[in-house]
């Protein structure tokens, strides 16, 4: 199939699009998830979406995307509700709180899945496909839905942006400031159950967690600024969402849900590893780079303390710069730290410990050459 | 009893306040009041109820009983009339924004719902920045300050909120001496300017040179009042009780600690060594 | 009479489930105790995974070798979250929403791309099949037993040994790792330990209850005891108990509404969890909110004796010491001032003399133990 084709089809269409906004909702919304600590709010009000799809189900009568998005809304809703009055007034911690909720609204799910089943519905097909999501089965009408509650959730966003940044960071202070907190932080919760409602065609309750955590960790890998961070969370999820289901037409059998969440594992790994600064690659090569830095300038002392005569020769901080072409003022401070060098003043000078140290360099050094 | 004026001579008026904190009052019935204009420190033991005061204060924590007025009014209508700088420990300083950002923050009140800061906020922003000497570090993400300057970014904030009467929680906790001292003089500058300015304050030996106005608290009011007549030895035993060992060596003899503790830091050197002296001098002539 | 037991699948059914329960709760207590009750939740996820892989090396649906490969991918799980969380650039709750749902991701692909046909399909992975635990037996001592029912006993009975053996060094590595470390129990091998058990059981637990429906069981059931007690051995038996009547509950209210039977029993601990929650003898909503007013009342009485006190003796004591500067100047309402009142008048606390509220002796001492601890 050529590329051509397969943007003309018409179900790709549609699972593309599905894809982007699911990733631009839980890119969004996720970034404040995770920087509020609730990461795994997601997965809890994921799981909890699957009674409130049933519900949705039977109170309809039909698979109507419409009111299974009601459904899984308001039950999600209540089992924040939920992990709120647990954490609150029992003596129960967070993780457990969560964990109750998740594995118990799942139950109920499961129950009346079956129950719906055992009513012997013949419209009931595929409503367990909301465990793994069923992109492919995505149509035009449910698009619609899924557009109108992005749109919503993107437009709160916006227009509370300094409320949540601050709610978010800060929150003691924006309640001194007046902001009703509570208020925002019921909003910023409940749209994740509206992000969750929107990922349930596309990957499924279960795997609804890692749409939320992903583009958020990825993001904020490579900027220090929220006006950033959330763009470029929502542009991770889309790509991720349009990876996952590029990749799904190349085989049959090929689930869109959990290709995408594989796609969206891929960019975070990576920003982990590559990520300017943050990047743990970063950090591992300039750690390398200030450890030849003071390799090198202990040497140079003891060099110039050898040339001289003076095991307690001090250099002057300005010739250590201008011999090394480079501000040496921190690393000769860290190295201080280390017991290696002592300051007098502007001047540097080796410590006992500091020549065996740079006697040894030169010795492995040499060892090496010959 | 919110519409005429209740004290409102007074910065801070305090009336038969109880707060409790996890169902268990902490404050028991307090009164005091802070005049206008003056730089107040509070200070107590641990668990003395200090920041559950200044959150009750600033209506974070409800209180139990009795009621607070600022400049005669509740809290409530003065909003804007206040400045707060929490301890640098209540927030994560790994969040994605930059110090120039956080400054603006303190704007946020005043800019109102639905509109975004402009490029008049962050002109105010900087000159915050400026007045805490951190214009340097206007774009710098926040995780890469030290203590000292994000404490220095916190007070920028609550400077640019451009209040009447500003509250600091610890703003000198764990933060290097030049921090402290330009911290202390940027009070100053404020006190001078008529503002009223109240800090939970940790540190006994520096009350009598920073502050002129004292609120010694533990669980009660143990005692109120300006730094002269009420820095004595009899009320920081009452409030400290068995802690007072170590009072009567290092709050009331120590010279030397104090001075040691100065010059350990090798940046207080350059600017502030003869203040120091100063300020030292001056604890030796109250002390004798 | 034992081969009848073990031919009825009513029975069955209930002892596997129980002893689902029993085995999670065994392990599950440390884990919520220590907050880190999500772990369970990654590792019955990710060992789908686990079982998928084992599946295609060895072509084995269960025994010995699939527990034991699928669980070491429940310690894969916790290992690589420990990473990213060691990495400092994610929290410990995103490294875990972040390692198992890829794991899971990658197992139902393998699922999708290799096992089409095989027993273990996506649906039964999440919800298990406990309902037909007595169609699959092996043949024991002359014995037609359930192979379920073998594995998750077998799980069962290690874990207690596990439990009882190293009942107080789990118990000092939960409640205090410092100092167990310094004692040199290796609190780290340890809490290894348990989440290899916690894998281990799970993988057993797998084709009766699946990976989500087992989080239930490990961590509501212990959250429900801990809401009960305050000790550990009692926290235990508490969660034996509590397995054994929503096994016996579950299997009930399923058969009678004919829905899922696995589902049911873990909807039941949710069921005894509420309970709990609400009507716990000490840490339910219910005593502590009678906890919370009675506590109130008192802190309401105790805060009247130290405004008289503070007051007595002073000019505005005229102005102070009534009652209507409790509403004045207390913003008290004018319900709580008199319930203030006569609760001091009739812990003698105080009396009146006409207008004025005027301390007793024991209300000033009282007042003044408040005040100054110190001094007695």
């Amino acid at each position: 199939m050529s590329l051509a084709v397969l943007l003309n089809d018409y179900t790709l269409q549609n699972v593309v699009m599905g894809a982007l906004l699911l990733g631009a909702i839980s890119g969004v919304l996720g970034s404040f998830a995770v920087l509020r600590k609730q990461s795994l709010l997601g997965d809890a009000l994921s799981h909890a979406a699957l009674p409130g799809v049933c519900l949705g189900f039977i109170i309809a009568g039909s698979r109507e995307m419409g009111s299974i998005m009601a459904g899984a809304l308001g039950s999600g809703a209540g089992a924040a509700l939920m992990v709120l009055l647990l954490t609150r007034y029992s003596r129960l911690k967070t993780d457990a709180a969560l964990g109750i909720v998740l594995s118990t609204s799942f139950a109920l799910g499961v129950v009346l899945l079956t129950f719906i089943q055992s009513m012997n519905n013949a419209s009931q097909g595929g409503l367990d496909s909301f465990l793994f999501g069923q992109a492919a089965a995505t149509l035009r009408s449910d698009l619609v839905v899924m557009a109108a509650v992005t749109a919503l959730a993107l437009t709160l966003v916006a227009l509370l942006w300094k409320e949540f940044k601050l709610v978010c960071f800060d929150p003691g202070f924006a309640r001194a400031l007046g902001m009703p907190v509570l208020l925002l932080e019921v909003i910023l919760t409940v749209m994740i159950a509206l992000a969750v409602v929107v990922g349930l065609q596309m990957v499924g309750v279960v795997l609804m967690a890692a749409m939320v955590i992903a583009p958020a960790v990825a993001a904020r890998q490579w900027s220090p600024r929220l006006e950033v961070m959330v763009p470029l969370s929502a542009a991770f999820g889309m790509a991720a969402g349009v990876c996952g289901a590029l990749v799904s037409t190349l085989g049959r059998g090929l689930a869109t849900g959990p290709l995408i969440i594989i796609s969206v594992s891929v960019f975070v790994i990576a920003s982990l590893m590559l990520a300017p600064r943050r990047g743990l690659l970063w950090e591992a090569v300039s750690r390398l780079r200030r450890r030849l830095r003071h390799q090198q300038l202990l040497t140079t002392l003891h060099r110039l303390a050898l040339a001289h005569g003076d095991s307690h020769f001090r250099s002057e901080q300005g010739l250590l710069d201008g011999y090394h072409g480079t501000h040496t003022r921190s690393a000769m401070k860290r190295l201080a730290q280390r017991g290696l060098v002592a300051r007098h003043e502007r001047y540097w000078m080796l410590t006992d410990a500091g020549h065996e140290e740079a006697a040894n360099i030169l010795a492995r050094m040499e060892g090496r050459v010959t | 009893m919110s519409d005429h004026l209740h004290e409102p001579e007074l910065a801070l008026h305090v009336e038969d306040l109880t707060v409790s904190y996890h169902g268990k009052p902490v404050l028991w019935d307090i009164d005091f009041d802070i005049p206008p204009g003056v730089m107040a420190a509070i200070v107590g033991p641990n668990g003395a109820g200090k920041s559950t005061l200044i959150k009750s204060v600033l209506g974070l924590i409800p209180p139990i009983a009795g009621h607070v007025t600022l400049f005669g009014r509740p809290y409530r209508a003065q909003r804007r009339r206040v400045g707060y700088v929490p301890q640098r420990s209540s927030v994560d300083w790994d969040f994605p924004t930059t110090a120039l950002d956080v400054v603006t923050m303190g704007l946020y009140g005043r800019l109102g719902w639905l509109r975004w800061p402009g490029r008049k906020e962050r002109r105010s922003a900087m000159e915050a920045l400026e007045m805490v000497g951190m214009q340097d570090f206007a774009g710098r993400q926040i995780s890469q300050l030290s203590g000292g300057q994000q404490q220095r970014v916190f007070l920028a904030r609550a400077l640019v909120q451009n209040a009447d009467i500003y509250f600091l929680d610890e703003p000198m906790a764990g933060v290097d001496a030049t921090t402290e001292r330009a911290i202390v003089n940027i009070l100053r500058r404020l006190r001078d300017e008529g503002k009223t300015v109240i800090v939970v304050h940790h540190d006994l030996q520096t009350v009598r040179t920073y502050f002129d106005w004292l609120l010694i608290l533990n669980v009660r009011v143990v005692a109120q009042g300006s730094v002269e007549s009420t820095y004595t030895a009899d009320n920081l035993r009452s409030a400290y009780g068995g802690q007072i060992a170590l009072l009567d060596s290092e709050a009331f003899i120590s010279r030397a600690g104090s001075e040691g503790r100065e010059s350990g830091h090798d940046e207080a050197v350059d600017t502030g060594a003869d203040r120091a002296d100063a300020a030292g001098a001056d604890v030796r002539e109250r002390t004798s | 009479m034992l081969a009848s037991l073990l031919g009825n699948p009513a029975v069955m059914i209930m002892t596997v489930g129980a002893l689902v329960g029993i085995a999670a709760t065994l392990v599950g207590t440390f884990l919520v105790l220590r907050g880190t009750s999500m772990l369970s939740d990654a590792i019955s996820h990710s060992i789908v995974f686990g079982i998928v892989i084992v599946w295609l090396l060895t072509h084995q649906q269960s025994g010995p070798v699939q527990i034991v490969g699928a669980a070491l991918t429940g310690i894969l799980t916790v290992f690589l979250t420990e990473l990213l969380v060691n990495s400092k650039r994610v929290k410990q709750d995103a490294a875990i929403g972040l390692v198992f749902p890829l794991l899971f991701s990658i197992g139902v692909l393998l699922l999708n791309l290799y096992a089409g046909n095989v027993h273990i399909d996506t649906h039964t992975v999440l919800l298990g099949e406990i309902g037909f635990v007595w169609l699959d037996t092996v043949t024991l001592g002359g014995y037609e037993v359930p192979q379920s029912l073998l594995s998750m006993g077998a799980m069962t009975l290690l874990n207690a040994l596990f439990v009882g053996l190293l009942f107080k060094e789990l118990k000092l590595a939960t409640f205090d790792a410092a100092l167990a470390r310094a004692l040199g129990f290796a609190p780290g091998v340890l809490f290894y330990a348990l989440l290899l058990l916690t894998s281990g059981t799970a993988v057993a637990a797998f084709d009766a209850v699946g990976a989500v429906l087992f989080v239930a069981f490990v961590i509501v059931i212990p959250s429900t005891a801990y809401l009960l007690t305050d000790r550990l051995a009692l926290m235990l038996a508490i969660g034996v108990a509590v397995s054994i009547a929503s096994s016996i509950c579950g299997y009930g209210l399923a058969v009678r509404l004919d829905v899922s039977i696995g589902g049911m029993m873990a909807a039941m601990t949710g069921v005894f969890l509420l309970l709990a929650f609400l009507f716990g003898p000490r840490y339910g909503l219910v005593a502590q909110a009678r906890e919370r007013r009675r506590q109130r009342h008192l802190n309401e009485s105790r805060n009247l004796a130290v405004h008289l006190y503070n007051h007595e003796g002073e000019p505005e004591q005229g102005e102070e010491n009534v009652a209507r500067a409790l509403r004045e100047h207390l913003l008290w309402s004018h319900e709580r001032s008199r319930r203030a009142i006569l609760q001091a008048l009739d812990a003698g606390h105080i009396q009146r003399q006409g207008e004025l509220l005027q301390l007793t002796a024991t209300g000033r001492e009282v007042a003044r133990e408040i005040l100054e601890p110190g001094r007695r």
